[in-house]
């Protein structure tokens, strides 16, 4: 796979003059996502098409009659991003093959199509469509922005919604205190898709996220990423620690960094010298105490609830070390 | 029931069941993608359409989606991207691509689909009704209903270049087993014939002043061009978008007749009248309206009625979206009475939505006639020859009174 590597200057330069996504979009101060769009263009090898499910990002970006995209952008419903992206790419690929538009030099057929979901798109009413796309093997790469709950629609829980978080439909009560249920494990899920390449990022380590997104641009068939996006409002995280927050999660080993080439998990960065050295692993307690919407299990009563995440971590993160050979 | 007029090109008789006469046609029109999910009795259609790529004999994408929903999403991200896209579905598929009708509608991307009309479940029903495309009256798209194999055949050649003129989505309808699964002898036009009547997909150019400046772009994903579909649409523009939709769906009469009228002179197969085809109406008394394939055995009991001396008349509708209420109102004031055939329920409605219409449609007429609702056929009922000559015979002596009711069963057991 690639050998390339980022070379931030140049990529800066390069995006301040093509500008595929414009500032002066309406996201908020601090959200995760413009960061892993800008990330996913630097890295792209071609022009791309976007495909956006219904979310935060669709309805931030393209309020008419403007819009945030000079790239071809598209939106239609909140489950079928994938879908999309398969018929377009099926498009692209047939005329691209029959020479439609060899003479016209207005039109570009030789493109990625990137599809760009949250985690309520991917890992709950998205679901289906992205296991057709992949088990059919078309060439999308399918970027999950995780901000881990439904913030679009008010801060709701997902599947991709982490133990005890506070949401508006698992708030903390007198009797059930947060979310019960723990993350889905949407990159294992999609793994078992016998999918060429899948790998988490955080933006926050922009060597490794731009290193990914480019593997996943090169791979031959569907890519998985799995994005991790700070949400200051539904987090209830100060603005100004967004790129903190993503560190910490990767530090704490919350949100481990790896890749899985052709069923191969192999740890990055950060979490593959935690790996090597577990000193480095930090407390659960760093990560969730920066977050409002874990206030709740720092009080003395709810000292359980800080223990079972923990427990989980760590046990997500023993099944990882093994996956990944240590 | 079209007039045979010039014969301009020898074409192949061929015996083919419906859903055949449609994946034959779509083999013929250049289609660039394909995105289809198997539902009874719509089968065959993507059966034969799969064998035409696999054996070579077409040129397409074939994408082999998980659902009716994903169906329908891969067909408009394929005809944004710039291909002919085609799919296919029936009852609950079609009710599951619910509200991507719409955006395919709204974002004005020319997806042709066949729709092979069945009863919604509950209970689950496999046989024909209107249920289905009825729910979709409202979603934006042209619906064009087929009387016949030979017309399902012919309505899909015509419905990619009406859709790509007109840029609405279009479905072609054709009735459940009653058509789908019947073998009928269909005149086949050759490939070359239709290949150049349709031609490959022409993509709109359009001016997008304050992005690409004076520049005419392609209206397509591309890279070189870059625009946004399908952007969030508040209320400060969302009630213009929609009204100037509907406008623009009322200039599709125009495309619609120039397209068939183009066909009827390659083909020798007149469509004219396009909207509606009238049948023994001149001197007519009362006349039943109704849609697709019952209306054959109508017009035969209209010959059977007409040897006895009774002045009776038949009306098949052919395009139901856009609702051609002029051509209607013009076609239907004069009569004493006039019976709608509905193949579709509408709960809790003053009768079925074709009667709606069309009553609607008279209303503001200064002399109109008396209009009745004969619900009929639901999942799959057969309708018998007596019980058409029973409405006929109710319609001509049809009496203006208020306390008659004018939604009836007919065939149902009491």
């Amino acid at each position: 796979m690639s050998t390339w590597r980022p070379d931030i200057k140049e990529l800066a330069r390069k995006e301040m003059q093509t500008r595929p996504f414009e500032s002066g979009h309406r996201l908020c101060a601090g959200c995760g996502a413009p960061i892993i769009i800008r990330q996913i263009m630097m890295a792209a090898r071609k022009p791309v098409v976007f495909v956006n499910a219904t979310g935060c990002v669709e309805v931030a970006t393209s309020i008419f009659p403007y819009t945030s995209w000079n790239v071809p952008w598209a939106h239609n419903a909140f489950e079928n991003a994938a879908a999309v992206g398969s018929g377009i790419e099926a498009a692209r690929k047939k005329l691209f093959m029959a020479k439609r538009f060899e003479n016209d030099p207005d039109v570009e057929l030789d493109y990625d199509v990137v599809v760009l979901g949250g985690d309520g798109g991917t890992y709950d009413i998205g679901l289906q469509a992205i296991s057709g796309a992949f088990e059919r093997g078309d060439k999308i790469l399918y970027v999950l922005y995780d901000n881990e709950a439904y913030m679009n629609t008010g801060i709701q829980r997902s599947g991709g919604t982490p133990f005890g978080a506070r949401t508006t439909t698992t708030p903390v009560g007198s009797v059930i205190k947060g979310k019960v249920q723990f993350k889905k494990p949407i990159v294992d899920i999609m793994v078992a898709h016998r999918i060429p390449y899948a790998a988490t990022v955080s933006s926050a380590y922009w060597n490794d996220a731009l290193v990914k997104f480019r593997k996943g641009f090169e791979a031959e068939g569907p890519v998985f990423i799995h994005a991790f996006s700070t949400c200051p409002l539904g987090w209830g995280s100060e603005t100004a620690e967004t790129v903190k927050i993503m560190k910490l999660a990767v530090e704490t080993c919350v949100f481990p960094l790896y890749e899985v080439e052709n069923g191969q998990y192999k740890l990055t960065g950060p979490s593959l010298a935690i790996a090597k050295n577990p000193d480095r692993k930090k407390p659960v307690e760093e990560y969730l105490k920066l977050q409002a919407r874990f206030r709740h299990m720092f009080r003395p009563e709810n000292k359980w609830m800080l223990e079972r995440f923990q427990e989980w971590v760590d046990r997500e993160w023993e099944l990882l070390l093994k996956k990944a050979g240590f | 029931m079209c007039m045979a007029i010039l014969k301009k090109v020898e074409q192949t008789m061929m015996a083919l069941n419906g859903d055949e006469a449609v994946a034959w046609a779509v083999k013929q029109s250049n289609v660039d993608v394909v995105s289809a999910y198997p539902i009874t009795p719509q089968t065959i259609i993507v059966e034969r359409i799969s064998e035409f790529v696999n054996n070579g004999e077409m040129d397409a994408e074939f994408i082999h989606v998980e659902s009716e929903h994903s169906a329908l999403s891969a067909a408009w991200g394929a005809a944004l991207a710039g291909a002919r896209a085609f799919t296919a579905t029936a009852a609950n598929g079609l009710a599951l691509m619910w509200e991507i009708l719409y955006i395919t509608a709204s974002t004005r991307t020319p997806v042709v689909m066949a729709v092979v009309n069945r009863a919604l479940s509950a209970p689950i029903n496999i046989h024909n009704d209107h249920s289905d495309t009825m729910g979709a009256r409202d979603s934006g798209w042209i619906q064009i209903y087929s009387e016949d194999a030979q017309e399902a055949y012919d309505n899909t050649i015509m419905a990619f270049r009406i859709a790509e003129e007109s840029l609405f989505p279009v479905m072609v309808t054709l009735d459940g087993f009653t058509i789908s699964h019947t073998l009928q002898n269909v005149s086949v036009l050759p490939d070359d014939v239709v290949s150049e009547f349709v031609g490959v997909r022409r993509i709109p150019r359009i001016k997008l002043p304050r992005i690409h400046g004076d520049k005419e772009i392609p209206l397509m994903l591309n890279p070189k061009y870059p625009i946004t579909f399908g952007p969030l649409d508040l209320y400060d523009y969302y009630f213009e978008h929609k009204v100037q939709q509907n406008e623009a769906m009322k200039e599709t009469f125009p495309i619609i007749e120039r397209v068939h009228r183009e066909f009827g002179e390659i083909s020798g197969r007149s469509y004219d009248p396009v909207f509606m085809v009238p049948y023994r109406t001149e001197d007519a008394d009362v006349v039943i309206l109704g849609l697709s394939s019952t209306m054959s055995v109508v017009r035969k009991i209209v010959d059977d009625l007409r040897s006895e001396g009774k002045k009776v008349g038949a009306i098949r509708l052919r395009v139901f979206r856009p609702f051609p209420a002029d051509h209607l109102r013009k076609e239907l004031s004069e009569f004493h009475a006039v019976g709608v055939l509905d193949r579709c329920i509408s709960f809790g409605g003053e009768g079925g939505p074709l009667f709606t219409e069309v009553r609607s449609a008279l209303y503001g007429l200064p002399s109109r006639p008396i209009v009745h609702d004969y619900i009929y056929g639901l999942g799959g009922r057969d309708l018998p020859h007596s019980l058409i000559r029973k409405i006929y015979e109710e319609l001509l002596s049809a009496r203006a009174e208020p306390e008659v009711p004018v939604v009836r069963y007919v065939g149902v057991r009491e």
